[in-house]
């Protein structure tokens, strides 16, 4: 049985070279293995998922409800649970402890990838939404300010939306169609063109690319 | 910041049969061409100014002056595309980086060979200069 989600670290970024000799930009993904957690059916839980852990950990790392969500049933300690939705009649083939293979990549041509954006902290007008800034010479001392943020008494108001400085980043974040690159089921590892979110080690989402109307295509 | 993993997907696409290129060398590269359906093989000669980068990224640049007009070319030394570089002569630089050469033509644009160091060789003129004396 597979899974149409699997879960990934980013190792970093290189280029390979493809049939043609040119050079591709690449991600290179690391997919961890999954242990089943939990199998919530149906009649229990009012809805058919399992649960996944991964990335083993301490028992520093966890509180004591999550050590004995693991100690319950024999497993080693992980260090996070996500869960994934099944159907029901798929309940059975799946058992606490079983390990799961993303091998539903193998035939996939692209995949969608969904982490955490680099946080950049308070970001500025500039940074944060693309905007001029103002000169830096001629006597000018609106270097990087905001500038206007609407007119006077009428509205005299500011309008709600407007953009403006604030935080920016460690926000979750899809990258859809990535081209899949390689796939290699032995080392566990997974090559996408292009970049994905998040720094070096972060977590990362891979999904099949979702076709919504248009053509059918795998 | 490559890790392991990275490390080890570069090396699968890297040459081991690459010779050591330095700036100032005289190389050959020989580069597969396509044209069309056909694939056939060119060949650059010149004097490379800089190498950059590491591992799988290792790039070259190679100058020459042909009918008068300097050619600067970069290739990606990993690339299957490039089918072998030769080195022809070691040069003797001492900058990483020979940009000045742009800026001279002819003889001043001429690099000193390297001679490759065997037991005495380098002390050779002076010592006989001292015998004489």
């Amino acid at each position: 049985m597979t899974l149409q989600g699997t879960i990934g670290k980013k190792a970093g970024m290189t280029q390979v070279f493809n049939e043609n000799g040119d050079a591709v930009p690449v991600t290179v993904i690391e997919l961890l293995p999954l242990t089943v957690a939990q199998v919530k059916t149906k009649e229990n839980d009012g809805y058919s998922a399992i649960q996944v852990a991964y990335q083993e950990g301490k028992e520093k790392h966890l509180s004591k409800a999550e050590q004995g969500h693991f100690k319950k049933n024999g497993l080693s300690l992980f260090r996070h649970l996500q869960e994934f939705r099944i159907a029901q009649s798929e309940e059975a083939s799946f058992q606490v402890g079983q390990l799961i293979a993303p091998d539903f990549l193998a035939d996939l041509a692209r995949v969608n990838v969904t982490g955490r954006s680099i946080g950049k902290g308070f970001a500025g007008r500039i940074k944060r939404h693309n905007f001029a800034r103002g000169p830096m010479t001629h006597g000018s001392k609106s270097h990087r300010l905001p500038g206007s943020i609407g007119a006077g008494t009428t509205p005299g108001r500011v309008f709600k939306g407007l953009r403006m400085a604030g935080h920016m980043g460690d926000e979750q974040v899809t990258v859809e169609n990535l081209q899949v690159v390689l796939v290699d089921s032995e080392k566990n590892l997974l090559l996408v063109k292009g970049a994905v979110p998040g720094k070096t080690g972060s977590i990362l989402f891979i999904r099949p690319r979702k076709v919504i109307g248009g053509k059918q295509e795998q | 910041m490559p890790t392991n993993l990275v490390n080890e997907v570069e090396k699968r696409y890297m040459k081991t049969d690459l010779p050591v290129v330095e700036p100032g060398d005289s190389v050959k590269v020989r580069l597969k061409i396509r044209e069309g359906n056909k694939e056939r093989v060119q060949a650059y000669e010149g004097v490379v100014i800089k190498v950059r980068g590491e591992g799988i990224n290792k790039s070259v640049t190679v100058r020459r002056v042909f009918q008068g007009v300097g050619v600067e070319r970069v290739f990606l030394l990993h690339s299957p595309k490039v089918e072998s570089i030769q080195v022809l002569r070691k040069g003797m630089v001492r900058r990483a980086k020979l940009y000045y050469l742009r800026n001279l033509t002819g003889k001043a644009a001429r690099i000193r060979e390297k001679v490759v160091s065997t037991a005495g060789s380098g002390k050779g003129k002076g010592s006989a200069k001292a015998a004489k004396e």
